[in-house]
């Protein structure tokens, strides 16, 4: 597991699956949804490098088929738990561009009315718990919801999303462990963009990722991260598994993270060289992949897959003006919510 | 608050058979209420306080779980969120230091953090206490460090009437509550009605009035207090001791009402004695009725080291009444 056998889509044990359950309705949207993402994230620079936005932010662009390949396949009900890298989890699960760029911004609008950031955007509304600062952070939180789904009967899945650095956690195995003897429905979903923030996974990662959930006995596959048809694939068939009751899969999805660990950390060669960067982006940029796919397939043409291009750039253009906008929460909120 | 009951049986029971009594009523009442931890099944834990919830309610709602307390605790959390009320057992109270990210970071914060959207409405009963001869490990007095964290609601009940009441109250929280059992308490008898009652969170009760010290203790520390108050009276002093109940939230009023009453007070807890819950309690005092004071807050906490095995040294960590006693003459000054 070096950097020189870890190659764009090497890793790709079910490849360019067909997902003959996708229509071409749904694989607009989720053309619309991946480039959401896209543009939401450039926007989030933007604001950083404006000095618009408080602190920090860690962007998720390249892993943008992650995210919404799979939350493709959940119903509006299930839950899912997102990371410090979380825009692209959210999104994709449902929320609204405009309510998140306040949320970065501190504003009153924002999904948590401020008091969150980027690194805390939580939706009841979306099934979504939340993003979490501590790596590995929602692993509990993730499986807790699964067992509450199985306590209640109400047949739904959570899909935990984390890094690679994630499997750093012992926490993570803990409950991998209990979802497995309790056969709770939950995808343990590693995004391994190969980067523990600036040190590459594999000076951090023992063995094989997937001998960790087989020690469990829990079925795990590893996807090409960049082909939302393939992550859709295999997450469709974890889901089905979760929901028939016969417990958790583990998901690992080979992706890459095209910016710094976070937005300041822009002068990165000396941990990871640019020409890998610019191969991934230019060889197996998921949105590419998936419009050229389209267009191949003669399931779109590029003027409809620009115009959608078109649509999103003006939402996500209003809604940074709208989070812009926005009022400050007052202050006699800071010490409100923090007890129910 | 009193410990009355009136118009209702009231039968002596252990402080081991109050809280299972209270978890066995709400579980009762409300079926989102279940128990995960370590041997709370048939083992009941190892000190039978969990005996016959199995039975009752089955393994579904009493879950065994691998030695395993931050994932355990994690799971209870995302469940609290997601239609569950969990009370998670952590067996010993120093076994804090391996869940604090789960309730300091995740549990405390989830509601703020969320704008207010998601609520944990869990309980973590544990232990706390000395004396049982179990070295520095399984000894500590750990609650002043979930009461350091906003968001969390930390209950001490010192009776068999308290921990029913609290504990039921803490169940129908919709906050994370942490819940400190005195293990050396558990044998402890204590009068009980059997009618229903529920004792509201952040509220002091006054175990005995006095008009010439107030004795602020907590958990086991009441036992002591009333013991070294006995001991005042017959020397002429008349003390009174309040059991703040809640570390948070604390009722501050009724602390600095009797300490405005009395001008002498002397806060006794278990914890380390150092940036612990005395030093809390007695600034609260200080600030509230520092000019009824006739002397200082004196502070008595658990000694400042690692808890030793060999059972004279460990004695030896604890506030005893002697101490309490000795302290609170120097205090009147007689």
């Amino acid at each position: 597991m070096s950097t020189a056998t870890q190659r764009p889509g090497a890793n790709a044990a079910t490849g360019s699956q067909p997902s003959p359950q996708l229509s071409k309705d749904q694989l607009l949207g989720i053309y619309r949804r991946m480039y959401s993402i896209r543009q939401f994230e450039e926007h989030a620079n933007d604001l950083y490098l404006r000095a618009l936005m408080p602190g920090l932010t860690h962007l998720y662009e390249g892993e943008e088929a992650v995210a919404v390949g799979i939350c493709e396949a959940l119903r509006p009900d299930d839950y899912v738990t997102s990371t410090h890298r979380g825009h692209g989890h959210c999104l994709a699960k449902g929320a609204k561009p405009d309510r998140m760029f306040a949320e970065l911004l501190g504003k009153e609008a924002g999904y948590c009315r401020g008091k969150g950031g980027s690194m805390h955007i939580a939706d009841p509304a979306t099934g979504n718990l939340g993003a979490n600062a501590i790596v590995g952070g929602s692993a509990g939180i993730a499986t807790g919801a699964a067992f509450a789904a199985k306590q209640l009967g109400n047949g739904r899945v959570c899909v935990c999303f984390f890094g690679e650095g994630a499997l750093g956690q012992g926490v993570l195995y803990e409950v991998m462990n209990m979802a497995q003897l309790w056969k709770l429905p939950v995808i343990y979903t590693c995004e391994n963009n190969m980067y523990n923030e600036y040190t590459h996974y594999s000076e951090t990662t023992a063995g094989e990722i997937l001998a960790r959930p087989a020690a469990f006995g829990i079925p795990g596959e590893s996807v090409d991260g960049q082909d939302v048809r393939a992550v859709n694939a295999v997450a469709s068939r974890m889901l089905a598994r979760a929901r028939a009751g016969e417990g958790p899969s583990f998901l690992l999805c080979n992706t890459y993270r095209y910016r710094g660990h976070h937005v300041g950390d822009i002068n990165r060669e000396y941990y990871r060289a640019k020409q890998e960067e610019q191969r991934w982006s230019t060889e197996r940029d998921p949105i590419k992949l998936l419009a050229d796919w389209l267009i191949q397939q003669k399931l779109a043409a590029t003027p409809e897959l620009e115009r959608i291009q078109s649509e999103v750039n003006a939402e996500m253009k209003a809604a940074v003006e709208f989070a812009i906008a926005a009022p400050y929460p007052p202050i006699n909120q800071v010490d409100q919510d923090v007890y129910a | 608050m009193p410990n009355t009951a009136t118009q209702t049986e009231v039968r002596e029971v252990t402080f081991a058979e109050a809280i299972r009594e209270a978890l066995a009523e709400e579980m009762r009442r409300d079926s989102r209420v279940c128990i995960l931890g370590e041997d709370v099944a048939e083992a009941g834990t190892p000190f039978k306080v969990l005996s016959g919830l199995v039975e009752e309610f089955g393994k579904q709602r009493v879950m065994d779980t691998p030695i395993s307390e931050p994932g355990f605790t994690g799971i209870g959390v995302g469940a609290a969120m997601t239609g569950l009320r969990p009370v998670v057992d952590i067996m010993f109270g120093d076994f804090l230091t391996l869940i604090m990210d789960q309730i300091v970071n995740q549990a405390a914060k989830i509601h703020y953090m969320s704008g207010g959207t998601w609520k944990v409405p869990m309980v973590l009963r544990t232990t706390m206490g000395a004396s049982r001869r179990s070295a520095a490990q399984h000894s500590q007095s750990l609650h002043a460090w979930p009461a350091h964290i906003p968001g969390l609601k930390v209950v001490l009940p010192s009776t068999p009437y308290d921990a029913k009441g609290l504990l039921k109250s803490a169940i129908r929280d919709d906050n994370p509550v942490i819940f400190f059992e005195d293990k050396m308490m558990y044998r402890l008898k204590g009068p009980v009605p059997t009618e229903e009652y529920t004792i509201p969170l952040g509220v002091a009760d006054i175990k005995r009035e006095g008009t010439d010290i107030t004795l602020v203790a907590t958990s086991s520390m009441v036992q002591v207090a009333l013991g070294a108050a006995k001991m005042l009276e017959e020397s002429g002093i008349s003390a009174e001791v309040i059991d703040p109940r809640t570390m948070w939230p604390l009722d501050e009023k009724t602390l600095i009402e009797s300490a405005k009453k009395t001008s002498h007070v002397i806060v006794i807890d278990e914890g380390y004695y150092r940036y612990g819950v005395t030093a809390e309690i007695a600034s609260v005092i200080a600030e509230g009725a520092f000019y009824n004071l006739d002397g200082p807050v004196k502070r008595i906490g658990a000694m400042h080291v690692p808890i030793p095995f060999s059972p004279p040294l460990e004695d030896a960590t604890i506030p005893s009444e002697e101490q309490v006693f000795e302290a609170a003459r120097e205090l009147c000054g007689k």
